[in-house]
């Protein structure tokens, strides 16, 4: 009926509302008769719209730029500027009062410190992470250098900064260790006595409960098969007896105690104080019950204390995974239900629970 | 001293939708301060606020021409959502900060009303691109016909055209062509996204 050039002006009459009366009408019934010339224009409504929108966007960010260009944004920003020009105003104006106050200050304090010199120190919390540095630099000799003999294109070649222990949260490749160890890394590795190499990256970390849980960032990695172990729910009690694998030196460590007190250091009710011999690198251990159920993760010490160790409880544990936001996650952490480690004997314990738990390497 | 002709949200937004200019320099002139002050005390400079502040209005505006917004808040609290979480976006998208900011003043969640608007910024951005591909004088006639509404007999006269009717020949093509590369480029951010879910 039209040619192509005709039917699109055609339609673009129509749409714009030219046509005469008896057109439109003549047109609307070869539309209701031919379906093909109703998607054409529909199909034209829908991309004059399109382009109606975007003149329509058009003018109004250029009114908006013109409405910004009558507003005296110096005299607005001078009055709403941070409060922080305020403090440095006040600091050099003060600056030489502050000096002498700051001056006496130390004169008294260390004047106090020289005349009551205790003699005893007051012990303080110490957190268990390991510094590779020191003991790379007094090991240096002793060092066997893996990396030439075996290919571990995996990691870097030199030694991780710091060093802690994590352990396997769900088998889909979820791991929990201490904030402290994470803090301030730039990447982490962890490995655990087989010799499996995973790089991990932190999912989420809280600085309050002393935890942070791992992600496995590494296509190899598939699954760790179902957990040997569970998250205790219930309060432990004292004296409960308790071990802890983990990693202070590169080879890793069993420690046995048991539960000393029902909170942590200074009254700390997120933890439980453990009896048991911990030393840098066991932060972020699993404390394991003789059921096999996880009571807690080794956080620090008190110094000049024999044996007074802390352990975040494991009900502080659920409660920090059940805190982390939804989108901090993809999927949802699901805690292992079914123990098999109940009724072992401690060494068929350690063998089965060894594989669970990796040395952190973190570089920073 | 500009004069608030305006003196209720209501009133505000019955004027944007008459298509007033005054109601719509109001409002613009109104909340500017408050997310200047915001975006200045949380790592951004002027520039930064004037983005993200106009990003705000287009949605505002968008959403008050859509007859989609109530009136449940405040507009200044409204602007303010909006301008909080696209600043979180963008700061997120620098790594300034951790995903925090210092607040002002009491905000909604407005994930949803982002959502549309990203979707509508993304349809005019493959419309704008499309229009930049096209080439001249296809680009300039496609504007000044559907764009800025000219006749075809002026469009004709500009370009030297003996006839409109040439001119309309042209603007036939030029408008096919410009199908094609919007069509195009459609289908494959499409791909993309299935790709991506």
């Amino acid at each position: 009926m039209y040619g192509d050039l005709n039917l699109s002006n055609e339609i673009e009459r129509y749409l714009k509302g030219e046509m005469t009366e008896a057109e439109r009408k003549h047109f609307d019934s070869l539309r209701e008769a031919d379906a093909d010339l109703d998607h054409k224009v529909v199909e034209q409504e829908q991309f004059m719209g399109k382009l109606r929108a975007v003149a329509n966007r058009r003018t109004l960010k250029a009114q908006l730029n013109e409405f910004h260009a009558e507003l005296n944004i110096e005299q607005i920003s001078s009055e709403v500027k941070p409060k922080e020009a305020k403090v440095i105003q006040l600091f050099r104006k003060y600056t030489s009062n502050i000096a002498v106050a700051a001056s006496v200050a130390i004169l008294t304090i260390f004047g106090t410190l020289f005349v009551t010199n205790p003699g005893k120190q007051n012990s303080t919390y110490s957190a268990l992470r390991r510094d590779m540095e020191s003991i790379k630099r007094s090991q240096n000799a002793l060092i066997r250098n893996i990396n030439s003999t075996k290919s571990h294109s995996k990691m870097p070649s030199a030694p991780g900064t710091f060093g802690g222990t994590s352990f396997v949260l769900s088998s889909d490749g979820f791991l929990i260790t201490n904030y402290h160890v994470i803090n301030g890394a730039d990447s982490i590795y962890i490995q655990n006595e087989k010799g499996d190499a995973f790089k991990v990256k932190t999912v989420y970390s809280d600085p309050v409960f002393d935890l942070a849980v791992l992600k496995i960032d590494d296509p190899t990695f598939k699954s760790f098969g179902s957990l040997p172990y569970t998250f205790k729910k219930s309060k432990s009690d004292l004296g409960e007896e308790v071990f802890t694998l983990g990693f202070p030196r590169d080879e890793m460590v069993y420690g046995k105690g048991y539960l000393s007190s029902a909170t942590g250091f200074g009254g700390d009710t997120i933890a439980y104080q453990v009896s048991i011999p911990a030393n840098p690198g066991n932060s972020g251990g699993p404390v394991v019950d003789s059921k096999g159920n996880v009571v807690g993760v080794i956080s620090g010490k008190q110094t000049l204390t024999e044996g007074a160790t802390f352990a975040v409880r494991s009900q502080s544990i659920l409660k920090f995974i059940n805190s982390i936001p939804q989108d901090s996650l993809k999927d949802k952490i699901t805690v292992n239900k079914k123990n098999t480690l109940s009724g072992l004997p401690r060494t068929q314990q350690i063998k089965k629970l060894q594989d669970y738990v990796f040395m952190v390497k973190v570089y920073n | 001293m500009i004069k608030d002709s305006y003196s209720s949200d209501s009133e505000l937004i019955a004027g944007i939708l008459n298509d007033s200019e005054d109601a719509l320099r109001q409002l613009y002139k109104q909340h500017f301060p408050s997310i200047l002050q915001f975006v200045l005390n949380n790592n951004g400079d002027e520039d930064d606020a004037k983005d993200i502040y106009q990003e705000a209005i287009i949605v505002l505006y968008d959403k008050i021409k859509a007859g989609s917004f109530e009136l449940n808040s405040k507009l200044k609290t409204f602007i303010y959502s909006v301008c909080r979480r696209l600043w979180l976006k963008r700061l997120k998208l620098m790594s300034r900060s951790a995903g925090s900011v210092t607040d002002f003043q009491e905000f909604l969640p407005i994930e949803e009303d982002l959502e549309r608007h990203e979707e509508k910024d993304a349809q005019l951005n493959l419309m704008e691109g499309a229009l930049s591909k096209l080439g001249e004088p296809c680009k300039t006639i496609i504007e000044d016909y559907y764009l800025h509404n000219q006749s075809m007999q002026d469009i004709a006269e500009k370009f030297g055209y003996t006839n409109a009717e040439n001119a309309k020949n042209q603007k036939y093509k030029c408008l096919m062509r410009l199908k094609k590369i919007f069509f195009q480029s459609n289908s494959k951010t499409e791909e993309v996204y299935v790709r991506r879910s």
